[in-house]
């Protein structure tokens, strides 16, 4: 996949979250709560995979509208 | 003044039968009325009363002929179209191709968030219900604003205003405001250009459709400040700005920081306030390059040549805002003004240094994580109809397939009331304001109301020979604390009427 800048960016900010959520643990472990986030929107992705609509191409295609205001 | 002042929303949901994209869009929005208001059991289903309604009148002082008005804009033609008035004191009709929920008159943004999300609820019963008729095919809701082939459809907040406040300094001081506020209030949309043809993500659903800076249209030539002047109120005393820029939101903290620093903004107009003029060279245009930069680093450009980010135009705003407050009030702010200012305060913060901290809090923060998600995960770019799929499923009312109602029942977003509150508000209306006096008239006297609107019930009551129609011109009259007392001992309309006309 292409690079992804706001991805990476994310990904940090979200690590700033991790650290209050479970304070006492030391600095460090970086790379192992920035795989508890990108877990964490995984199994998101995993519940919308459920849902989603089948054959998107066609289920976006026939959404038409008339104008409104 | 605060943020607290008669407001309501409006919004038209997009609508379509799966497999069937010729479905009669006037026809389906109406199965969806008329489901919901057979699900009420009445026997007689009030009227809408027009009598009051101006769709033609022009803030800056004239009618717009009849003749020359586009057939769009003769909306006080009754069409014959599905009509009900709720007992929580909204107003349930198709509008144009759409099934629209109006809320009822709140007093505040708080309240202005679970009469609003009322909405979803009831459209989603709507449907379930549309669905059970044997033959029918299921019909979808969704509470966004454009179909990615060029239409759109709206979602409109009115506030009311004093009359006396120049309509040209609405204008002045509040355009700005609606270019840059879409960074904490957009929904975001995959898709760029009216009918979507470029691929990218954009931070509003709306922003591409609007053209003009200031007009009556709502429908074409869309503006940026609207001017139709309609109060359905006392004109003389009140205006009701009608605001047509906003996008159909989902997230609490969305809705409510979008009716809350707008009305916090009008406040400081109101009581001149404002004291720099932060007037942008051609709005429109940075309405939509706004839009385009979910990286937020755009620049705006001041009539003054002053160039800053929409997130640092909007730290203008919420910086007055809070000298306002602090002048007017000091330490006696109540807690939803307080609140507001320092949601405001801390989102725009944060918009400024970690944007994706907010995927809990505004919706385009929210969809835009889930689809950087999904381009990662599974290598999509901006062109998949995939991520197309995931912007509109986010808006699908119903609890079961909605992305945003999934997430927000596993707890994901920030809230700030409870699903208890919002289903009371599905049958029961505000307190504090003329809808009270509407919902309980449709809930207890439903067999005896003829018609209704924002600023009448009109009762058809046995022994009387015409209709007796009740004014309710004043928004903040015909609270509980006003009639509860009344209504509560007139067992019948009759006795109802006869209390008001003889009191």
């Amino acid at each position: 996949m292409a690079a992804d800048e706001r991805g990476g960016q994310q990904h940090a900010n979200r690590d700033k979250q991790e650290v209050e959520e479970t304070a006492p643990e030391a600095s460090g472990d970086l790379q192992e709560r920035q795989e508890k986030l990108s877990e964490d929107v995984d199994s998101m992705l995993d519940e919308i995979d459920e849902v989603l609509e089948a054959n998107s191409e066609d289920f976006v295609r026939g959404f038409v509208q008339k104008g409104g205001q | 003044m605060s943020v607290w002042r008669i407001m309501g929303t409006e919004t038209e949901y997009g609508i379509s039968v799966p497999g069937n994209p010729g479905a009669n869009a006037m026809l389906i929005s109406s199965q969806i009325v008329n489901s919901y208001a057979a699900a009420m059991h009445r026997a007689r289903r009030a009227r809408w009363d027009f009598e009051e309604e101006n769709p033609l009148r022009d803030a800056r002082g004239f009618d717009l002929a009849r003749d020359i008005a586009d057939a769009s804009q003769l909306t006080d033609e009754d069409a014959g179209l599905a009509n009900v008035i709720l007992t929580n004191g909204a107003r349930l009709y198709v509008d144009h191709a759409h099934p629209e929920y109006s809320s009822p008159e709140v007093t505040n943004p708080r309240d202005a968030v679970i009469w609003d999300k009322a909405g979803e609820w009831i459209m989603a019963e709507a449907s379930r219900r549309a669905a059970e008729i044997p033959g029918t095919a299921p019909i979808n809701l969704y509470k966004n604003n454009t179909d990615n082939k060029g239409a759109s459809y709206g979602s409109h907040e009115n506030y009311l205003m004093q009359r006396t406040t120049p309509f040209a300094d609405i204008v002045r001081n509040l355009t700005p405001f609606f270019v840059s506020r879409q960074v904490v209030t957009g929904a975001g949309r995959v898709g760029i250009g009216q009918d979507g043809r470029a691929h990218g993500f954009q931070i509003s659903q709306r922003a591409d459709f609007f053209e003009v800076e200031v007009g009556l249209e709502t429908t074409l030539k869309r503006p940026i400040i609207n001017t139709r002047d309609e109060p359905h109120a006392d004109p003389e005393r009140y205006r009701r700005l009608h605001v047509i820029i906003g996008d159909a939101n989902l997230a609490e903290i969305s809705i409510y920081l979008k009716m809350g620093t707008t009305s916090l903004v009008l406040a400081m107009i109101e009581e001149r306030f404002m004291s720099t003029d932060l007037s942008v060279e051609a709005p429109v245009r940075t309405l939509h390059q706004v839009s385009h930069d979910p990286t937020l680093r755009q620049l705006v450009t001041l009539r003054s040549g002053r160039k800053l980010t929409a997130v640092q135009l909007q730290m203008e705003y919420c910086e007055q805002a809070r000298k306002f407050v602090e002048d007017r009030y000091g330490s006696d702010v109540d807690d939803v003004t307080k609140d507001v200012l320092e949601r405001w305060e801390s989102v725009l913060t944060r918009l400024e240094s970690d944007p994706m901290t907010l995927s809990k809090e505004l919706d385009w923060v929210a969809k835009y994580e889930i689809l950087q998600g999904y381009r990662k995960r599974d290598g999509l770019d901006w062109d998949s109809s995939r991520l197309e799929l995931v912007d509109l499923q986010y808006s699908d009312v119903r609890p079961e397939k909605g992305l945003y109602q999934r997430l927000a029942a596993r707890g994901r977003f920030e809230r700030i009331t409870t699903d208890e509150r919002i289903r009371q508000a599905v049958d029961h209306p505000p307190e504090d304001t003329r809808a009270y006096f509407r919902g309980r008239c449709l809930d207890k006297y439903a067999d005896s109301v003829a018609a209704a609107s924002w600023d009448s019930v009109i009762f058809d009551v046995p022994g009387r020979e015409s209709l007796q129609r009740v004014p309710t011109l004043e928004p903040t009259r015909g609270t509980k604390q006003h009639v509860q007392a009344l209504i509560d001992r007139s067992r019948t309309a009759e006795d109802l009427v006869r209390a008001l006309t003889e009191g």
